[in-house]
């Protein structure tokens, strides 16, 4: 399916030339460059501390990047540098048309706000004043992330840490955003639940021909999601291309050490 | 009198303060930080509505303070006391004679005119506090007009209680551009903001000082299908028998018998005066 979007529209989603973020001295990311088109699913895998995060909170708007551009082909005006466009239209866009999912839950909902209102906060937050049709929206989906829409009064303290991971989903893809950030979705959550957050996230990403880009640890997480891979090591990308390529025919050492040291069961 | 500086606060320091008013009532419902001094009274009994009234107040004023619409709580008379010591200005209960009416959670009944100011007492003036701790935060959204949050606390009300349970300090947007804490005032008296006199909020633990300037137009934050709507207790006054004010209920006895008397009463008095009698009025009287 990503082949046949690419066809039809050649203008990459996103464009990330150069990008580095420092601390100080020390490397956060540098020189990373990629083209994710739509529909394509990005996966970035490495250790920790070798920069994915930094990378993707770059991406985001949540850290100022050192020097580099990150292009995002807006709805409105094309291809504009989310990086040296005003703070206001960033944030704009951080609640439309992009999703951040945090690896801890907590990060991303509103704990002492209701199920409802977390899922209708971004709504609201673009111009929705019809309690109606908000809760309507809510209803809906907290069911295609498979909650029991009994629970929409509940807070999401009350929830399970899967529960509270698809509620995060479902409160990011309600304003039907076309990039999805996500910082290790799985993290945290055994793996039986893990496999349906997977599964859900997988027929979403189809359903609504998101574009994704998911940094994680965990090499079965990329396998089953992205269609391409980047392997990160020390703040640079070591090795990038077909996620299948990437893991069946390792070329880095250091890919080979990564993809050599799952446990096989 | 002669041991204190007019209105007890040095000249400077009303400077100051007149400086925040006057940037307040240019961007209307913008919270402008000042650097609050200590009164001579706790915080939470009306540290900024006393600084701002001292620095507005002059020798000929006629000063009024309610409490929860009264003249003759703790709270208003101290204050009252306050000024009538250390500025000797004249003071009335009457809403129509005074010039500077200060309050805590009350607008008085009747109307204000141009040449009055309304000085509110406020406890926390940023609408967004309770949802968005971080102060960084909520100044952003303010400067980014990003209000959808406010709405959030609304869709609670309703998903929880049915209606919009907001019963005071019930957010407001100031001329389509700043939300503002109105201050506890019951959302009864939420309509009243749009007045012909000044208004002014202070808050003096917070060090913030907003404005509304006469006829400034505010609305009341709600849904599309659950529109805001001013509610009062739905009875007449025992005493005055008004049907249009708002009212405090009060216990009787332990039989459980109770009445509504009007919370403002310069209001309930001037209406018993004109000879209106409620279902208790004889016996009060």
């Amino acid at each position: 399916m990503g082949a046949e979007v690419k066809e039809q529209d050649m203008t990459p989603l996103l464009q990330v030339k150069a990008l580095t973020k420092m601390y100080g001295p020390r490397i956060g990311c540098k020189d990373v460059s990629f083209d994710l088109y739509p529909g394509e699913v990005m996966g970035i895998v490495g250790e920790s501390g070798s920069g994915k995060s930094t990378l993707l909170n770059a991406m985001a708007g949540h850290h100022a990047p050192d020097c580099g551009e990150v292009v995002f082909d807006t709805r409105a005006d094309g291809p504009v540098d989310t990086c040296t466009m005003s703070e206001p239209a960033r944030r704009m866009l951080g609640r439309t048309d992009w999703a951040f999912v945090h690896q801890h839950a907590r990060d991303g909902l509103r704990m002492s706000v209701s199920a409802g209102g977390n899922i209708g906060e971004r709504l609201m937050a673009v111009g929705g004043r019809h309690y109606g049709e908000i809760r309507e929206q809510a209803a809906d989906w907290l069911g295609r992330v498979e909650i029991s829409d009994s629970r929409i009064d509940d807070r999401p303290s009350d929830f399970s840490g899967g529960m509270q991971q698809r509620l995060q989903i479902a409160r990011n893809l309600v304003t039907g955003p076309r990039l999805v950030f996500m910082d290790e979705p799985t993290g945290g959550l055994d793996v039986s639940v893990q496999a349906r957050l997977l599964d859900l996230l997988r027929s979403l990403v189809r359903e609504m021909g998101l574009s994704a880009i998911i940094v994680t640890h965990d090499l079965a997480v990329v396998r089953l999601l992205a269609d391409r891979l980047m392997v990160m090591k020390d703040g640079h990308v070591v090795e990038s291309g077909l996620t299948d390529q990437v893991l069946d025919d390792p070329q880095h050492a250091y890919t080979q050490l990564l993809v050599s040291s799952v446990l096989q069961v | 009198m002669s041991d204190y500086n007019f209105a007890y606060l040095d000249e400077q320091t009303k400077r100051m303060i007149r400086r925040a008013i006057l940037k307040g009532l240019a961007v209307p419902g913008y919270q402008v930080p000042f650097a609050s001094r200590e009164m001579p009274m706790p915080y939470g009994w009306g540290t900024g509505g006393v600084q701002v009234t001292a620095a507005t107040l002059v020798p000929d004023d006629s000063l009024k303070v309610i409490d929860q619409g009264a003249d003759d709580t703790t709270n208003a008379v101290s204050i009252r006391k306050f000024f009538e010591r250390t500025a000797g200005v004249a003071t009335t209960e009457e809403t129509k004679k005074a010039s500077v009416i200060q309050t805590r959670h009350r607008i008085p009944e009747a109307d204000l005119s141009e040449d009055q100011i309304l000085v509110y007492q406020v406890p926390i003036p940023e609408p967004l506090r309770f949802l968005e701790p971080r102060e960084m935060e909520t100044r952003k959204m303010h400067s980014l007009e990003e209000y959808g949050l406010m709405h959030v606390k609304l869709y609670e009300d309703i998903s929880q209680h049915g209606d919009i349970a907001t019963a005071y300090a019930y957010p407001v947007k100031v001329e389509d551009r700043y939300v503002m804490d109105p201050s506890p005032i019951p959302k009864f008296d939420n309509p009243k903001l749009e007045m012909a006199a000044i208004q002014l909020f202070g808050a003096g633990r917070e060090q913030r000082i907003y404005a509304l300037p006469p006829y400034t137009r505010v609305v009341s934050l709600d849904f599309e299908d659950y529109p805001f709507e001013a509610t009062k207790a739905n009875h007449p006054c025992d005493l005055c028998a008004a049907e249009d004010s708002y009212l405090d209920e009060v216990i009787l006895d332990d039989a459980g018998s109770r009445m509504f008397v009007c919370s403002d009463t310069d209001y309930c008095r001037s209406r018993r005066a004109e000879g209106h009698v409620g279902r208790l009025g004889e016996e009060a009287a």
